[in-house]
């Protein structure tokens, strides 16, 4: 019935149609890009990345049109960071200790050596401390770390020569005992006696959390305070307490940005913005809301119920940094070794 | 060259032998060899002092007899109570036969490590299991034990049952006819045909419990030198970024058993030959 318009108008309307097009496009901004970043991160950190990813790729939307997806992989933090050193292509790091991306920079030479001068407050953008976790009414009677290497009280703790957690678990008894007697020696005794009512060494910090809740065992578990308090949150008040240490260490893990992997990707931008995002008042909020403490004073205050009132050192002040302290504590031979073999 | 390659031309019943054997070596050499040759390279990077200081410290001695005499006592286990559940199922009819027999593979399919936690909360003092005992299991070498028996079951059972299906029953029929008690058919005319499966058996048993840590890491207790395996100083020697030292370890490890299961299998090639012989 309807005769096809006359050929001529046709091509006016494709003109027209062409025309729109191309001022349409020019009307849009530049190309909005995808752009996926990976962040190789150590295990409690899962939850506190779901959130920030989700935060972050929102903020960078706002700024720039660009969709940011943000891959996650978690890990014991050595193991992690030996997956980056045998190129494993991680934009961002954050792990537990210092000393994993130390090595980042000394083996694999993928990063500067003065990293954790890129970023404030080393690097650090939320922090953390060593507590206990007891039972319910504290039936030991456990206040603070004299009462962990009395007899009878069983304390659980991994092992600090696979796990990250331990290490600042160990250090923070070291460091107790060390302010309080003022003596080397003595704080290796300290140490030795409160290992000798250890009976279990989870090779990581979930697997003691695990021997601890779920076993019966210990009366006591050595934990991140965060974890302790994601514990808590988990399996209901009812069954545990947290006994904060009058002293305890300053636990900082750092994030850096892995300078070879964003410059051959062309990441550098977003994965610097990503980890500055960290710093801000939305990344401290989040940091906070999964129980890590927030170095922004402002969002401090606002959640500072939330944190026991603990006196903290930092491993530069006693041990004289992480390298160090790996060195004469946890390598082959070191003091763990010393007073455990010594039979 | 030529001389022998006609001879294996002309010994040989399958046709396309050079092809075959070119690719089994490449093949084996990719997957195995290459792998195993950078633990060794790893290795040399060490002068021989500080192997022999990577590789006997007190604690790294204590986790050797714990690996390899757990790793002994679960293989044997699983020689005795194998060949009794592979005995069952070719022997006897029973309901649920089927279901049985695919129990026997279910630690193959198991990943290891929820292996390790549910034998842990089984043996745990507060475990089904656990509670009804006088002593602990979890988190002592005992743990270790139950955990590589647990890994290593199947190995015997795969390894008997085919072989015993095979036994001739006119064989033992003869057997009793001459006036044979059961016990001495069983150990003079059955036994000797199973032994070299059997042994077999053993050795993969014995091998996989070596280098097994998924399992074990869960229900060991990891206590320095009480109950902690070997895998686990090399995990934490690699955590300590001392990749020689860890290979080193392993280089060990590795001499040893290859040295354990080359007597195994030159006992098999024994009993074989004492078989044909019979």
């Amino acid at each position: 019935m309807t005769a096809s318009p006359p050929s001529s108008v046709r091509t006016v309307a494709r003109h027209l149609l062409a025309v729109a097009a191309l001022s349409l496009s020019f009307a849009l901004p530049v190309q909005a890009r995808d752009i996926t970043l990976l962040n190789v991160s150590y295990d409690p950190t899962r939850e506190l990345y779901v959130d920030f990813n989700r935060a972050f790729a929102a903020h960078w939307k706002a700024r720039t049109g660009d969709s940011v997806t943000v891959k996650q992989s978690h890990g014991g933090s050595g193991k992690q960071a030996r997956s980056v050193i045998d190129g494993l292509e991680a934009d961002v790091v954050t792990l537990a200790l210092a000393y994993d991306i130390d090595e980042l920079a000394e083996r694999a030479k993928l990063i500067p050596a003065d990293w954790q001068k890129r970023l404030k407050h080393n690097s650090s953008p939320y922090t953390s401390t060593i507590v206990f976790l007891v039972r319910k009414g504290n039936p030991k009677g456990i206040r603070d770390w004299d009462d962990l290497v009395k007899p009878g009280v069983s304390v659980i703790t991994p092992n600090p020569k696979t796990s990250g957690g331990a290490r600042w678990n160990y250090l923070a008894a070291w460091g107790y005992a060390l302010k309080k007697t003022g003596s080397e020696a003595k704080a290796r005794n300290f140490v030795g006696a409160l290992l000798k009512n250890v009976p279990v060494l989870d090779s990581g910090a979930r697997g003691a959390t695990t021997t601890f809740v779920e076993r019966g065992i210990g009366d006591v578990l050595l934990a991140w305070e965060n974890e302790a308090l994601l514990a808590l949150k988990e399996l209901g008040p009812e069954k545990f307490d947290i006994v904060a240490p009058s002293l305890s260490i300053l636990a900082e893990p750092p994030v850096t940005v892995i300078d070879k992997v964003v410059d051959k990707r062309g990441t550098r931008a977003v994965a610097q913005a990503y980890l500055e995002y960290l710093y801000s008042p939305e990344g401290q909020t989040i940091a906070a809301e999964n129980y890590y403490r927030p170095i922004d004073p402002a969002v401090a205050a606002k959640f500072a119920k939330q944190y026991p009132k603990v006196t903290l050192f930092t491993i530069e002040d006693v041990f004289g940094g992480w390298t160090k302290a790996q060195k004469t504590h946890f390598a082959d031979g070191g003091t763990f070794d010393q007073v455990f073999t010594r039979k | 060259m030529i001389f022998t390659r006609t001879l294996l031309r002309r010994h040989s019943v399958l046709p396309g032998f050079d092809l075959a054997l070119g690719f089994a070596l490449l093949y084996l050499s990719l997957i195995v060899l290459v792998p195993l040759s950078a633990a060794f390279l790893k290795t040399a990077t060490l002068s021989w002092g500080q192997f022999l200081e990577a590789t006997t410290t007190p604690r790294v001695l204590a986790s050797y007899r714990l690996t390899f005499g757990a790793s002994l006592l679960a293989a044997a286990l699983n020689a005795l109570f194998g060949l009794i559940v592979a005995w069952v199922l070719v022997r006897y009819d029973f309901p649920f036969k089927r279901l049985v027999d695919a129990l026997v593979d279910l630690p193959f399919a198991l990943p290891t490590a929820v292996a390790g936690i549910a034998l842990t909360a089984i043996w745990a003092q507060n475990g089904w299991l656990g509670q009804w005992l006088p002593f602990q299991v979890s988190f002592t070498p005992l743990g270790v034990w139950v955990a590589l028996v647990f890994i290593g079951l199947p190995f015997v059972v795969r390894t008997v049952q085919p072989v015993l299906e095979d036994v001739n029953q006119e064989l033992e029929e003869a057997a009793a006819t001459l006036g044979a008690t059961r016990w001495q058919t069983f150990a003079k005319v059955v036994f000797p045909i199973l032994s070299p499966a059997l042994l077999t058996g053993f050795a993969l048993a014995f091998a996989r419990a070596l280098g097994e840590y998924g399992s074990v890491i869960f229900i060991a207790g990891n206590m320095p030198m009480i109950s902690e395996i070997t895998p686990l100083i090399i995990i934490s020697k690699l955590e300590q970024y001392d990749y020689a030292g860890a290979t080193a370890v392993a280089v060990v490890m590795l001499g040893v058993s290859f040295a354990l299961l080359l007597a195994i299998n030159s006992l098999q090639a024994w009993a074989r030959r004492r078989q044909g012989m019979l």
